[in-house]
Order: structure tokens, then sequence, then C-alpha cells
């Protein structure tokens, strides 16, 4: 069985391959700025997939590992003049080893009890860098702008960044699939269902989650180092925003959880929802308040997000709507 | 010892002030159905969980295939060859039931690829009648199918030994005579099995031992006949022997 050769990888791949394509045929500043922030929410959404979509387990920490890694990355590069692509590997690696620490605490624990332990974890994260000199403290790191220097100045830089984030975005999207194919997805799903069930059958759950738990938070790493080092700077506030933990999470749901191209949707509508709410006169103090309140209704109504419902009502799509 | 797939040995298992278990011992020899019966919370699947590993026991040993599984995670037991079917069934809803079949195949005894997996399942699920619901998800099956879905995902692992937990139960009378059946095909193939029944006349009739629980002791053990006989037993049932008898009398 040749996994490309079925076709639930394609729409999701294709959608992000044409939106970089077009980025990088029209090089607007303004455009490529805009598409960054949404393909970075997409890699996000579709590595927080993998943990909470296939396995079950809600993460509300999500963007531990991407501060984490990004500052960590960031700290490499500026400090040291780590080339970029070392030092976002570098950022994956770390958010990895963190992911290590982390799962060896809370993975243990289900349900409402680890989603309520990876709130923790953020805010633990968030005060531990705040106060934690290398990193700058409170203040964060700012970038040396001689390191912009090897890629041909800033405005080069700003494209390199972009490119690579394209790249990571796309990677995520094939990682995300093959998992999904896989005899390993198929542990982790099982394990979403039933964990203890899926034990009986043998599926070795504490080493698969473990697994599962650090490729999801090997991606945000990379994203992270990219993401900080196009602003700049890092600061503790930008690199563990609880809400944008949130965010990501409802976008996953939005759009549909443990499905390939729900991630995807999801960040991109979410995106727009966002942009129309900060800028309404009515809504844009109430902002936090519409999310929640789109979640809520998500949860009650539509647990299968977008694309689920999809998939319910039009079952001949299923094989486009992985 | 030589023939014997399963031996528990003063196994004893205590859950706070709760005695669940106490001294348990009998041994299962290869090819053999045994059947483990006893009243409603006598500790018969406790006594599953502590074989297979979902808890250890207080004391004793569980020996398998001359190896011991005492105290093992369940899923380390799955991959030595013990596959268990649930008596609440547990389907992975979100799967078909296809799926459902091929994690046993996946992650059981011989740990298959994928494209393995699904032939095997298939055969799984015909051996057990579900084979044309196999596209369906798992959460759409009536409570007989959910039943045999169990059956077919343990034997899908190809297991040794397949544990079978009131499989029967929930079932009308045809629908039981043709999982007897099935289950009878599938001693024929060479599967030990260890099964909790609650349905008496279909234990004794395909049982080659029974072994009978009461308050987490074993009160009885022998052929179905000594042990329908054994006056113990019909007190654990029953209560008074000597009333059973003048009732069986009249």
């Amino acid at each position: 069985m040749n996994p490309f050769r079925q076709s639930g990888l394609w729409p999701s791949f294709l959608l992000v391959f044409l939106v970089g394509l077009v980025v990088l045929a029209l090089r607007q500043d303004t455009l490529r700025e805009t598409a960054f922030t949404g393909l970075m929410f997409i890699g996000l959404a579709s590595s927080l997939n993998i943990i909470m979509g296939y396995t079950g387990y809600v993460n509300f920490g999500h963007i531990v590992f991407f501060g984490m890694g990004g500052y960590f990355g960031f700290y490499l590069l500026s400090e040291f003049g780590w080339p970029l692509y070392l030092a976002a590997l570098a950022g994956g690696v770390m958010a990895m080893a963190i992911a290590f620490i982390i799962g060896a605490a809370v993975l243990r624990l289900r349900g409402a009890y680890f989603a309520l332990a990876t709130i923790g974890v953020n805010q633990a994260a968030g005060a531990f860098v705040s106060n934690f000199e290398p990193f700058g403290g409170s203040i964060g790191l700012s970038i040396n702008f001689s390191a912009y220097d090897r890629y041909g100045g800033a405005g080069q830089a700003l494209w390199l960044s972009f490119i690579l984030l394209w790249v990571v975005t796309l990677a995520v999207l094939v990682v995300s699939y093959l998992v999904k194919r896989s005899r390993f997805g198929l542990g982790l799903i099982a394990i979403r269902e039933d964990e203890d069930t899926a034990m009986v059958m043998g599926v070795k759950a504490p080493r698969d989650k473990t697994k599962a738990f650090l490729l999801s938070a090997f991606f945000p790493g990379l994203i992270g180092t990219l993401y900080f080092f196009k602003n700049g700077n890092v600061q503790p506030d930008d690199a563990f925003n609880f809400q944008m933990s949130l965010e990501v999470l409802v976008m996953v749901m939005l759009g549909g959880n443990g499905t390939l191209l729900g991630p995807v949707l999801g960040a991109f509508c979410y995106e727009k929802l966002r942009d129309y709410l900060l800028t309404s006169v009515f809504f844009k103090d109430l902002q936090l308040a519409t999310t929640g309140l789109i979640l809520l209704l998500i949860v009650l109504f539509v647990p299968g997000g977008g694309v689920g419902w999809l998939r319910k009502r039009f079952p001949e799509l299923r094989k486009w709507l992985e | 010892m030589a023939g014997m797939i399963l031996q528990v040995q003063e196994v004893s298992k205590k859950f706070g002030g709760l005695q669940a278990l106490l001294d348990v011992s009998f041994d299962l020899s290869e090819g053999q159905i045994l059947g483990l019966i006893g009243p409603n919370g006598a500790g018969k699947t406790t006594l599953f969980n502590v074989i297979n590993g979902v808890f250890p026991p207080s004391s004793g040993q569980v020996i398998f295939r001359g190896e011991k599984i005492t105290g093992l995670p369940s899923y380390e037991v799955a991959r030595r060859g013990l596959a268990r079917a649930h008596q609440v069934v547990r389907p992975l809803n979100d799967l078909t039931v296809l799926e459902n079949v091929m994690v046993g195949a996946c992650f059981g005894r011989e740990r298959h690829s994928l494209g393995r997996a699904a032939s095997l399942a298939e055969q799984a699920l015909a051996q057990v009648g579900l084979a044309d619901r196999a596209p369906r998800l798992a959460g759409g099956l009536n409570v007989a199918q959910k039943k045999r879905l169990e059956l077919a995902r343990a034997l899908a692992a190809r297991p040794y030994l397949l544990l079978l937990d009131e499989v029967l139960a929930g079932l009308n009378p045809s629908e039981i005579a043709s999982m007897m059946e099935t289950i009878r095909e599938i001693r024929g193939q060479g599967y030990s099995i260890l099964m909790i029944e609650h349905v008496m006349q279909a234990v004794m009739s395909i049982s080659d031992q029974i072994i009978v629980l009461d308050y987490g002791q074993l009160i009885a053990t022998g052929s179905p006949q000594e042990v329908a006989g054994n006056p113990q037993v019909i007190e654990a049932y029953l209560g008074d022997p000597e009333m059973t008898a003048r009732l069986l009398a009249e």
C-alpha cells in the first residue's frame, strides 16, 4: 500500500503549496506577513492534532513547545551566530526534549486531568523563562542585526524565513498524513478511543503516546525559531501566550479534530474570523469571549468540526477528506 | 510442566479491605476449554484482569507457556499471545469494524503490517460472521454483533490462549447457539480457551474442565459432571444444598 497514491493528503498539501506559490510570485511584503501568520497557525494546529486529534490528549500547553523551542533556536542564532537552518532544527530538538520531560510527568494522566496539567505547564514555562537570565529574563532577547547580513540583509532574511516556514508547514502535513495512515497511527487512534482496551490488544500505550507527543512538539519548536527570527526579538509574553494555545486548540476543533484537512481549514477560517472581530466596532473587545463561545458551540453541536461534519454528511467525499 | 499453557499459582488480590481473590490455583492444558463459573461478585473478571496484566496480583504467580508473566503490563501479555474478549463490549467506536480487528492483528502476537493485518482481519471477521459489516463504524453494531467483534479482535491477534469473558451474555437463544458453534470451530483450530460464562447449559456442554469461584476462592475443580454434582457448588449458587435437593426432587 503506497500511502501517497491515496488522495487524502492532496487537498491540504495543494492548498498550502498554492498559498506559498502565490505569495512568492507576487512578492508583496504585506501579503507575505499575512501568509506567514496563516502558515504558522496551520503548522501549529496540524502538529497539535497529532497528540490531540489522533491520540486524544487535549494539550492546552502546545504553545510551550513553540516558545521554548523558539527561544532556544533564537538564542543560538543571535548569541552564537548559528545559521538559521541549524538553529531552527535545534529549536525543534529542544522542544522534543522538553516534551519528553513534560510527558514523563503528565502523560500518565488522562482526560481532564491531563488537560489541567498542561495549563499548569504553560504557566510554569512562562514564569521560568521570565526569570532565566541567559534568555534575557522578562525583557527577552533581541537579534543582532548583523545576523541578517549572512542572508543578504533583513529584506532577504524575511523572505527566507517565509520560505522555510512554508516548507516546514508542508512537512507537518506530510508527517501528519503518514502517521495517520500507519500502524503507529492506528495504535494512536486505538488509544484515543479506549486506552485500556488498546493496551489489552497489545498497543504499547505509554511508549506510543510519548512518541506522538514528541512528534507534535518538534514542529512548533522549528516554527517558533523562524517566527522569532522574522520578528527580530523574543519576549516571554509572545512566546508563552496562553491565549495563543487556546486559539490553536479552537482551530483544530473548528476544522475537525483528528482529520488532516481540519486544522488547515480551521486555522484559515479562524484567522479570517479573528481579523473580522478585531476590526469590527462591536466585537473588538469581545474577541476572546467570541472564541470561547465558538469552542462551546463546536463541542456541543459539531464535535467533529467542519471536516468531521462533511465526512458524516457526504460519505462519498471521505477519501478526499482524510 | 509440559502441555500446560497457563498456570495460576496461589494468586491473591486485595482491593483495600476487600479480598477479591484468595490463593487461587489452577492449570489449563494446551488445546482445552476451561470454564470459569461462579456467582456474581465471585472475582471471575478480577482473575482475568490479573491474568492479562490489567493489574498485578497482591501475591502469587501467573505462568504462561512456561514464562512468568506476573505483573507485566497488559500490552506485554498481549504480545506473548494472550488475547481477551471483554464482558462489557468495548469497541473502538470511531473506527470501522475492520480497523477494530486490524488493531488486534497489528499489535497482537504476530505484529503484522497494516496490509497483512487487513487480510487477517477479514478472515477473522468471516470466521465470526461479521464480514459484511467490515466497512461500517463499530459504534453502530448491535450487542450481538459487538460480542462477535470482540471475538474477532481477539482472534486476529492469533493468540495461543483466548480469554472469553461472558461472550454469551445478553444474546438470545439462537444467537447463543450460533456463537457456541463459532467457539467450537475456534477450539477445533487448536486454540486454548479460558471462558467465564453464566449460561450454564452452554458452559457445561462446551468445557473440558470447569473451575468454580466463590467469594474469591476456588471451591471446586473437575469435569462438568463432577462440578454440577458438587454440593458446595450448588450451595454457592442456590444457598442450602439440602433445600436444593428437596426442590430438585419435587
